[in-house]
C-alpha cells in the first residue's frame, strides 16, 4: 500500500492546491489573472484526477476519484501544509504556487522514466504544465519583488509567512520503488528558488520550525472550511449523477 | 474498405469541440483505431491535464465509430504525452486559414519573461505583439497584428 499512500499524497497536493486557486476566479485583481489562475487550477484538478484514478485501482476497493476526493475528511487528507494555506494576497498566492511548482517540475522530469506507465504518462503532461507554472509565478514574484516599496514589502512578507512551510517538500515517503525521491529534488528547488529571489531583491528566512505535519493528516485549521465548501454538493446527493 | 481503415475514416473526421476547423486527426489527439475482436479500439490522448474538451471529444469519437456500424471503446493514453509538435501540417494550415496562429517552433521550456514571435495568420506580418497569455480556450492566447491591427487566436506551444 506504499504507492497507495504515494500517489495519494501526489493527487491530495494537486487537488487542494487547484481548488485554493480556483478561489481567485472572478476575485483576480487584472482580467488576465483572472484567466490564468483557473487554467493553472484546471492543469492540477486535472492531474489530481488521474492520480486520483490511479489510486482507486491501486487500492482496489472500489473507490474511485470522486469517492476519494469527496469523502474523505481532513484527517484524511495528506496534501502539504503549503497547499492548504489560504490564498493571502496575490503576493502569497503567487510565492506558494512558485514554491510548488519549482518542486513538482523538477519532480516530474525524474518521474518520466518511471516504470509505472501512470505515472510516467502523468508526469510527460505535467512538467510541462508546471514549467509555465514556474514562468508564470517567477514574472509576478520578481516582478513585486523587484516592484514599489509597498509590492516588495508584501512580497517579502509573504515569503516570511510561507518558507516554513517549504521544508516539507522534502519529507521522504514510503519507499514505493516508481516514484523519484523527493530530496533528490533539493537541489533544483534551492537553485530555482535562489535565481528567483536573487532578481526580485528577496530574502528567504531562517527557519528554526519548519511546519510539517500534513502527510500524517494533522491540518491547519484552514483545511476543515475548505474541504467542507468544496464537499458539500457532493455529501448532499451521495451517489447522484448529473 | 477495410473494417480498420473504415473505422479510422469515420473517427478521424471527428471535428475539435473548440477549435472546430480541424478534426482530432489534424490535432494529432487520435493516435490510432484498430478493430480488436470486432469492437473498434480508438486510442486517444487528452492535451492538457484538465482539458475540459477531453470527455467531449472521447464521446464524439465514440458516437462517430457507431454510426458508422461498429461497436466502439475509447481507450484514453498517457504516454507519450500529447505535444504541439504532433499537429499535422494539414492541420496548421486550417488553423492559419480560420485566423488562428499554429504553434511556432518545437515545443520546449520558455525562459521567464519571453514572449513568442508569431506570425499573423492574416496577413503573414511578423510584427505582433501579445495582449493576453490566454484565450477564449486554455490552449490559445490572444495577439494583435501591428502591421494590419487584426487581433487573433494564437494555438500556444507546448
Ligand atoms: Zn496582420
Amino acid at each position: 500500500m506504499a504507492l497507495f499512500d504515494a500517489v495519494l499524497e501526489l493527487a491530495d497536493d494537486h487537488l487542494v492546491l487547484g481548488h485554493r486557486l480556483s478561489e481567485w476566479c472572478g476575485h483576480a485583481p487584472m482580467l488576465e489573472e483572472d484567466l490564468a489562475m483557473p487554467n493553472m487550477a484546471l492543469d492540477l484538478i486535472g492531474t489530481a484526477r488521474t492520480l486520483y484514478d490511479h489510486a482507486g485501482r491501486l487500492e482496489g476497493a472500489g473507490r474511485d476519484e470522486d469517492a476519494l476526493a469527496y469523502t474523505r475528511g481532513e484527517r484524511e487528507y495528506r496534501n502539504l501544509l503549503l497547499v492548504e494555506r489560504p490564498n493571502g494576497d496575490f503576493a502569497h498566492t503567487m510565492l506558494r504556487q512558485l514554491y510548488f511548482a519549482a518542486f513538482m517540475e523538477p519532480y516530474w522530469q525524474a518521474a518520466l522514466s518511471s516504470s509505472d506507465s501512470v505515472i510516467a504518462g502523468v508526469a510527460g503532461k505535467a512538467v510541462k504544465e508546471m514549467a509555465y507554472h514556474i514562468r508564470h509565478a517567477g514574472e509576478w514574484v520578481i516582478r513585486l519583488g523587484d516592484g514599489t516599496e509597498e509590492s516588495a514589502r508584501r512580497m517579502q512578507a509573504a515569503v516570511d509567512a510561507l518558507h516554513p512551510y517549504a521544508e516539507e517538500l522534502f519529507e521522504a515517503g514510503a519507499e514505493t520503488g516508481v516514484l523519484p525521491s523527493r530530496e533528490a529534488v533539493r537541489p533544483a528547488w534551492e537553485a530555482s528558488i535562489a535565481r528567483i529571489f536573487d532578481e526580485a531583491g528577496l530574502r528567504a528566512p531562517s527557519v528554526a520550525y519548519p511546519q510539517t505535519g500534513g502527510r500524517q493528516g494533522l491540518h491547519g485549521e484552514a483545511l476543515g472550511p475548505m474541504l467542507a465548501e468544496m464537499q458539500a454538493l457532493h455529501r448532499a446527493h451521495p451517489g447522484a449523477t448529473w | 474498405m477495410v473494417a480498420a481503415a473504415r473505422a479510422w475514416e469515420a473517427a478521424s473526421a471527428v471535428p475539435d469541440p473548440e477549435v472546430p476547423c480541424v478534426t482530432v486527426a489534424d490535432l494529432g489527439i487520435l493516435r490510432s483505431v484498430e478493430i480488436e475482436g470486432g469492437v473498434a479500439v480508438a486510442r486517444v490522448t487528452p492535451t492538457y491535464s484538465g482539458c475540459p474538451a477531453t470527455l467531449a471529444i472521447e464521446l464524439a469519437i465514440e458516437a462517430a465509430l457507431r454510426d458508422a456500424g461498429f461497436e466502439a471503446r475509447i481507450e484514453r493514453v498517457l504516454s507519450p504525452a500529447w505535444t504541439t509538435d504532433w499537429i499535422t501540417p494539414e492541420g496548421r494550415d486550417k488553423l492559419r486559414a480560420y485566423g488562428i496562429a499554429p504553434p511556432e517552433g518545437p515545443a520546449g521550456k520558455a525562459a521567464l519573461f519571453s514572449v513568442p514571435e508569431v506570425t499573423c495568420p492574416r496577413c503573414g506580418s511578423r510584427d505582433t505583439t501579445r495582449i493576453s497569455e490566454f484565450g477564449s480556450t486554455a490552449c490559445k492566447a490572444q495577439y494583435q497584428c501591428r502591421a494590419c491591427a487584426e487581433p487573433f487566436d494564437y494555438f500556444k506551444c507546448l
